[in-house]
């Protein structure tokens, strides 16, 4: 039995990415420095890149080149969300001296 | 292929656990850097070159460094005292293995993706290019308004606030 009829390489690419993607939400789920849950969440957004790139290579028209500007346009738009969320991280370490999540409380009903 | 894509994929995977677990931020950014430099050789293996070279520019030149300021900013007492993990660590471990089960079940069990791919299509830059400026121009002008916006933003939030308070 040969080993690649097991996965198709599309499989294999999007395995890896909902690996990637567990990984990341475990993360985020589960650490409580802000740090960590935002780096969660840029692994995430890489799985989803990652997706996108595997059903474009693997695909029906990989002429189309459209799952290739859709990914440049992701890597943008995550590359703002960084700068932004680290920004506020550092807001908030200035005015509560802490970015442990289990403390920043204040707005819990 | 799958040799060289099952040592790139354990590599990933393995750098992404360190990136979540440790316990040092430093080793965290460390380890992240080394995932998005794994998931480039993924997008050069691909087919993917210029996705493959954008996502070292901007992610290891740039987030994984801006990651790594914003921990020198925050400070790094922060992790030593508590336990890292919060409170409710194992519900949210329940949640992402039912993610990453119910995922794997769902692609092994399709039988959509089982169709052999087509031959490698080699695209240019000059294609990439073409595209991005004629059919694509509107979302890339849109696309340099939020990182403009995005720039303005970030340094506004983080400025030394001034006057009575």
């Amino acid at each position: 039995m040969h080993a690649e009829s097991l996965v198709t390489p599309l499989q294999a690419c999007l395995l890896l990415s909902a690996l990637l993607f567990s990984i990341g939400l475990a993360g985020a789920l589960m650490r409580r420095n802000a740090i960590v849950i935002l780096i969660g969440v840029e692994l995430m957004l890489n799985a989803a890149n990652l997706n996108l790139i595997a059903f474009w290579r693997y695909g029906p028209d990989p002429q189309a080149l459209t799952g290739v500007i859709f990914v440049l346009f992701s890597i943008g738009v995550a590359a703002a969300e960084a700068a932004v969320g680290l920004a506020l991280i550092i807001a908030v370490y200035r005015h509560r001296r802490t970015v442990n999540v289990d403390h920043l409380n204040s707005m819990k009903g | 292929m799958t040799p060289l894509f099952g040592l790139l994929g354990f590599i990933i995977a393995a750098s992404a656990v360190a990136a979540v677990a440790l316990r040092n931020l430093v080793h965290c950014a460390l380890a992240l850097s080394v995932s998005f430099a794994g998931l480039a050789a993924i997008y050069l293996f691909l087919n993917a070159q210029f996705v493959g070279f954008a996502q070292i520019l901007v992610y290891i030149g740039a987030v994984a460094i801006l990651i790594v300021f914003a921990i020198l900013l925050t400070g790094r007492g922060e992790l030593e005292r508590g336990a890292g993990f919060s409170a409710g660590w194992m519900i949210g471990l329940g949640v992402a293995l039912a993610v990453f089960g119910t995922l794997a079940g769902l692609l092994l069990s399709s039988h959509l993706l089982v169709r052999e791919m087509p031959p490698p299509a080699p695209t240019s830059v000059r294609d990439l290019g073409d595209q991005l400026m004629t059919h694509w121009v509107l979302p890339l002008e849109v696309l340099g308004l939020l990182l403009t916006a995005a720039l303005i933003g970030s340094v506004v939030i983080v400025m030394k606030e001034r006057g009575p308070r």
